[in-house]
């Protein structure tokens, strides 16, 4: 179970992910011996999974974002399998997210440009295994993007 | 926009994977000195491809066990609408993201809740009470993975 110091320790880190950890430690009031201790036993229960570098993909030439929202034939049973097991084999394919409600599946597609995207949208995309139904949106603009839980 | 070569995308995706390695140690991984691959972080870093960490937490165990992805539409349209909606709703601290979007929605927007109780007093309370809200539409996150991306 976590206690306060572990969530004081989270919410520090999801507020500055970039700070060292000699600085966190300071910020915390907690030698950085310590303060690793902790992020260790963190790390061992599961709840840190770790921290990852964010990659901005415009920045790498890639300027259109998609989402696609995929229903899937579920008359078939093994429709979920085969199709996200397929949907892994595209590079483009950033994120993959599976839901119930009306929409079985979600992805996200980047592109450099309109004709990439129809290019990886026709020969990749719409080959997918058991598609009943895509609907498409474009993203313009990422308002928020913190995505820090209010431990 | 910055070319990449082939050990700039193993850097990247082995950060992506786990920002926390130093360069000593990724540099042996891929038979480059401490300090060339130190170089070649910060130009990542510096051309903006790496724009910072993020945690990776566990949500369930956190106590939040459900995230739902809100499709809405705006009833009014029009640029103050855009502008008091956006406010608003990027003030609500169980909403994660919103992205502004075209096509069948405005506005794509991650909530994340305790339960689906606790996900329903904010839809209630919260994002159903946004100004200018029109229809919203709601799914369940089952599952979710980040994928390497184009880094061949």
């Amino acid at each position: 179970m976590l206690d306060d110091l572990d969530r004081r320790i989270l919410r520090h880190m999801q507020n500055d992910p970039n700070g060292s950890l000699p600085d966190l430690a300071d910020r915390i009031g907690m030698t950085a011996s310590r303060l690793s201790r902790r992020l260790d036993k963190l790390r061992e229960s599961g709840v840190l999974r770790g921290q990852r570098a964010v990659i901005d993909w415009r920045a790498l030439g890639f300027e259109v974002e998609v989402s696609l929202r995929i229903t899937l034939d579920k008359t078939q049973t093994r429709a979920f399998d085969e199709f996200l097991a397929a949907a892994r084999d595209i590079p483009e394919v950033i994120e993959i997210q599976t839901f119930l409600g009306r929409v079985d599946v979600r992805l996200s597609v980047i592109a450099r440009d309109m004709a990439h995207y129809q290019d990886i949208y026709r020969s990749r995309i719409l080959t997918l295994p058991h598609i009943a139904d895509i609907e498409t949106l474009m993203h313009v603009a990422r308002i928020k993007s913190e995505e820090s839980l209010p431990i | 926009m910055m070319e990449l070569d082939e050990i700039d995308r193993k850097i990247l995706r082995a950060l992506a994977e786990d920002a926390t390695q130093n360069a000593g140690a990724l540099g042996r991984c891929l038979g480059l000195s401490q300090p060339a691959t130190w170089r070649r972080i910060k130009r990542l870093q510096d051309s903006g491809v790496i724009t910072g960490r993020k945690l990776d937490l566990d949500y369930e165990k956190l106590g939040f066990g459900v995230t739902v992805f809100l499709g809405v539409k705006l009833a009014t349209k029009g640029r103050v609408s855009l502008e008091d909606f956006e406010r608003a709703v990027t003030a609500i601290p169980e909403v994660q993201t919103v992205e502004h979007v075209l096509g069948l929605f405005d506005y794509r927007l991650r909530v994340t809740a305790r339960d689906i109780a606790d996900f329903e007093r904010v839809l209630r309370r919260r994002i159903m009470t946004l100004p200018g809200i029109g229809d919203v539409e709601a799914n369940v996150l089952l599952s979710e993975e980040r994928r390497p991306g184009p880094l061949g």
